[in-house]
Order: structure tokens, then sequence, then C-alpha cells
């Protein structure tokens, strides 16, 4: 395997120790092709934990798997292999079960919108096998915490995205889950719902929920307690957002160079370091960059049009670990 | 499952089966869709056909063409409603509600039951409105064998609500439910005796005819309209018309929930 699988299995979690939420062990899937030669594996042996009480993030550019993932762990799709104990439950075994502990908001909206709020939440806590008073009192606790009371007899189409994305919420949360999976959920957000959204994952965390989510934002991923970097079907970095970043060491240095080929190679040689090129700039990891700087336009004057340094980012972590950009990978 | 039956397969069931009715009803467009066209048709059609040709065949003793289209139109109307509840099965997998019902723990069945009762509680419903009608077509409603009729009226219901279902669960596109519709169903509509008798067909569409099972829905409410004495001796038997419609009803059914317990799987 990849010496980045190892890292990822060797780095002690931050789960270690605690009861966990969610084990997910080697997970493959493909999507049939007409060929199997054509048979792009979406996931590839995929293997993370969370740990209860955990704020997880799955973080990948599009197409590299999340969604796919998300599938299976909401138990919508059956993949090839693997296991995905929900608190000890294998959802891939016996779907039955653990659902009823997984809460799911999916990305694209699964509410009715010819139906009105509280109709929606009613059908969903009935699939559930809630009914009568216990339902009727679930359902006006949620829609107050997601402040949607005033809005509860409105169809759902006549509400704003980030109304809808609340009441999607609500509707995941309807049947006390242990564990919430939410895909994307703040796709297609203003800046103010987000915020709304961020502040709710927190209160539920205080409560003891477990979340996982996936997002294709770096900033969002900032904001999770754990990570697993998803890029082409595998896990290719975990842990914290610190611990990922750390691994870097020191600063990221970004050269704009006239012959970027030519000056990776020369700065490769003369300074022994890694210089990457990507998207015609040149990225240099190096402790006190800022030091590292003037010895670098010194040796190589003329060559370079600019240089910027800076602390790494996920995106650093990212590129480190799969050699290409992270928005770049479509092509 | 190891819920309970009522848990696990009647609540849900039933919580979808409301849900389409709602839906339905709040759907103006969809209502009248459904009833309308079918009655243009028996009027304008029947109208038109009844002065053209004054031929009376075996089965039409006596009848006027609107009197005997009007059992036909009932079924039309059954049909168009199976079809336009049944499409959104398409709606809900890509407008997404479906994703948050296949995740739920219930069973597969019970998905198919619900959206199938469902489906089948509205065609029984525009279906009913227009029986109320039959006065129009020389019926007198308090003669009606009303068991009989919606007896039938409900197996027949289920069945194409069934054959719906099993058709749209794997679709992904409307239109493509569309080409189904009129290469399929409305042919099958066609050679059901709705429009014409058996008797007077040549023999190969006599074939079709009688190897449609929708032959035995329009002939049962031939029979439940105007009397068996009208129909001794004609084929097909009340009691054929009602085995075969419950036979066609509980095969649609079987062959939704095959197909909607299949998930999808790694390949």
């Amino acid at each position: 395997m990849s010496p980045e699988k190892a890292a990822v299995e060797e780095r002690p979690s931050a789960a270690a120790g605690r009861a966990l939420a969610l084990e997910v062990e080697a997970v493959s899937f493909a999507y049939p092709g007409r060929r199997s030669a054509e048979r792009v594996p979406a996931l590839d042996g995929v293997s993370f934990n969370v740990g209860k009480g955990e704020v997880f993030g799955l973080l990948g550019p599009n197409g590299g798997g999340k969604t796919t993932l998300f599938k299976v762990l909401s138990t919508a799709s059956l993949p090839s292999s693997g296991r995905a104990l929900v608190f000890g439950r294998d959802l891939i075994a016996d779907p039955a079960g653990a659902r009823r502990d997984i809460g799911i908001v999916f990305q694209s909206p699964s509410l009715d919108r010819k139906l009105t709020v509280k109709e929606n939440l009613t059908h969903q806590g009935r699939l559930y096998g809630w009914t009568g008073r216990r339902l009727e009192a679930r359902i006006g606790e949620l829609l107050s915490r997601t402040g949607l009371s005033s809005r509860a007899s409105d169809l759902v189409e006549t509400l704003s995205g980030g109304l809808q994305r609340r009441a999607e919420i609500a509707k995941g949360m309807l049947h006390v889950p242990k564990l919430l999976l939410m895909d994307e959920p703040t796709t297609g957000l203003d800046p103010g719902a987000r915020r709304d959204f961020w502040t709710y994952v927190a209160e539920l965390k205080r409560e003891g929920m477990t979340i996982l989510l996936t997002t294709h934002l770096m900033e969002e991923a900032e904001r999770c307690d754990r990570l697993a970097i998803l890029s082409r079907g595998k896990v290719v970095a975990g842990g914290t957002p610190a611990e990922l970043k750390e691994e870097i060491g020191g600063d990221v240095i970004t050269v704009l160079a006239r012959d970027p080929a030519a000056f990776s190679a020369a700065a490769r040689k003369r300074f022994g370091l890694e210089a990457l090129v990507l998207d015609g700039t040149v990225r240099i990891e190096r402790e006190k960059g800022h030091e590292f700087i003037p010895d670098l336009v010194g040796t190589f004057p003329g060559e370079i049009l600019s240089v910027t340094v800076g602390k790494p980012t996920l995106e650093d972590v990212f590129v480190r670990r799969t050699g290409h950009r992270f928005w770049g990978e479509e092509k | 499952m190891s819920r309970g039956l009522f848990a696990g397969f009647l609540l849900p069931g039933a919580t979808l089966a409301s849900r389409e009715m709602t839906r339905f009803f709040r759907q103006r467009s969809r209502v009248i869709g459904a009833v309308l066209p079918p009655v243009i048709f028996w009027f304008l059609i029947g109208s038109g056909l009844g002065r053209s040709f004054r031929h009376a065949p075996a089965g039409a003793a006596g009848q006027n063409y609107l009197e005997y289209f009007f059992p036909g139109t009932i079924i039309l109307i059954v049909l168009f409603t199976a079809i336009f509840s049944t499409i959104s099965v398409i709606e809900d997998r890509r407008e997404g509600f479906l994703q948050s019902v296949i995740t739920a723990p219930v069973s597969r069945a019970s998905i198919a039951f619900g959206k199938i009762l469902g489906g089948t509680g509205i065609a029984l419903l525009q279906g009913t409105v227009f029986v109320v009608l039959a006065p129009l077509a020389g019926v007198s409603l308090a003669s009606l064998p009303f068991l009989y009729v919606f007896g039938m009226l409900f197996v027949i219901s289920f069945a194409l609500t069934g054959l719906g279902f099993a058709i749209a669960w794997r679709m992904d596109s409307a239109q493509g439910f569309h080409s189904v519709m009129n290469l399929f169903l409305m042919p099958m509509w066609f050679l059901s005796g709705s429009l014409f008798p058996m008797e007077g067909a040549p023999g190969w569409l006599k074939g079709v005819m009688t190897a449609n099972p929708l032959t035995y829905g329009v002939a049962a409410l031939r029979h439940g309209f105007y009397g068996a004495e009208r129909a001794a001796g004609v084929f097909p038997s009340p009691a054929l018309c009602f085995w075969v419609s419950l036979g066609f009803g509980l095969l649609t059914t079987a062959l939704s929930v095959a197909l909607c317990t299949r998930r999808e799987r790694s390949a």
C-alpha cells in the first residue's frame, strides 16, 4: 500500500480510548461500467473511525468519493466489500438495526415540496415508527429549536433555501439518532445561514451528538474535530486539522517562476528540497520560510517573478498527499 | 425486519399512501388531468362513433355507443390516475424524497405497498366520481350492484397502479414513462373491449384481447352496469373477470415488490 496509508493508520487518533460511534473498515465500491476494465472504483479500501461525540469531516474534491461513501453509510448503497459499524452494529449486514441510530441529512433535498413542513416531519416520524402525542411533541420541540415554528404549516416550496435546510436537519434529527450524517450540509446556503448552521452543529455537539459531515470547503473542514481527506476513492490523510497541518511543518513557499520546471529542478539540486510544480507555480515546504526567501531569491536572480510565504493550510496537506491541487483534480 | 408488523410495515405503508393522496389533491391540475380527458373522450368519441356506425355487435345488443363506451371510459380514468400517481415515483427519486424513505427502517415491500395503495385510493375515488354519472349512460344507480362494481374497481385500480409502479421504479425520467405509456398502456386499453367488442374483431386481435388482462376489467364493469342477463353467455363471465383481475393485481404487486427490494450494489 502507499506510504500515505500507513501514515494514516499509525497516527494515534484523538478517538483512541473512547467509545466509537462509527468504524469504517476497508469499504470499496465500484459503479457498473460496460466492461470490467472500465470500472473505476469510487471507493477503494476506505477505513476510518469516528469517536462518540466528535464532529468528523470528510474532506475531498467533488468526485473524490465522498458522496458514494455517504450513500454506503446512509444504507442506500451496498459496497462490494468492507464493514461499517455504527455503535457496534454493522450497517451493511444489518441495515435495519443500524438505521434507527442514524439520522441523515442529504445533500439534495429530501423534503416533499408539496407538503408543509409539519406534514413532512409527521410522515418522517411514522416511517420511524413514531405516532400520536410522542410524535407531536417531538415535532414541536424540533420546530422551535430550528426556529421553524411559525412556518410549520407552510408548504416547503415557499421556504427560503436556508429554512429548507433547517427543516431538512429537523427531519434527520426527528427520531433522535445517535449519529447524524450530513452530506455537504452548507451547499447553497448564504453566509448568514451557514453561520447559523455551524452554531447549531456546536449546540448538538454539546449535547453529545456525533456528527459526520462531508465538505469540499477547507474553511469548514477546519471547524471539525477530526478529518479524513478523501481523494480518488482513498483516504489520503486523517487526523485533527492541526495535526494535519503540523505534518507539513513550518511554512509553504509558493514561487511564480519564469520557467517553473527548470526552476524546480535547479532549486531541488541547490537546496536538496522538494519543489513541486503545480499549475505553473513551484511549491516548497520549509521551516522558517521568511529566512529562506532571501537565499532563494539571491540564488536565482531574475528567475523569480514573485514569492509568497504562508502557514500551511489543509489544501497544502491535500497537495502534499496527492501531488495535485484540490480543485484541479478533475482535469 | 425485526420490528413489528405495525411499525415496520403497516404504519410506513399507510403514511406513504396518505402522503400520496395529500399530494394528489393539492395539485388540482392532476385531478382535472385525470378526470376531464376521459370524460371528453367518452362524450366526443361516443357521440361521433355512435352516429356513424350503427351496426350493433353481439355484446352490445340494444345499446347505443355512448352506453357501450361508458365502462371503458371508467377504466381509462383509472388507468390515467394510476399512471399519474406512479409517475410520482420518478419525481420522488429525482426530487430526493425517496432517498429518505429507502434509508428509513422500513421494509421495501411497505414502500411499494404504500405507493400502490395511495395510487389505488386516488384511482378509486376518481373512478367513483364517474360511476355517479352512470345515469347519463342509461344506467340507474338504484339497480347498480355497488359491491361488485366497487370491488372490481378496487381490484383493477390496484392492478394498474401496481403495473405503473413496476414500470416507473427503475426509470429516471418521466419522458421514458410516457413512451411506455404510448407503446404499451394505451394499446392495452384500446384492446380491452373498451372501444369495440371482441366479437367483431378479426381472429388474431381476438387472441390478443383474450390475453389482455384489462379485457376482464372492462367486461366486469360492463356486467356491473348492464346486468348479468345481458352478459349471459357472453365471454368472459363475471367470476372469470374477478379472478383474472385479482391475479393481474397480485402479479403486478409481486413484481413491484420484487423490483423495489433490490438495493443499489457495487459492481
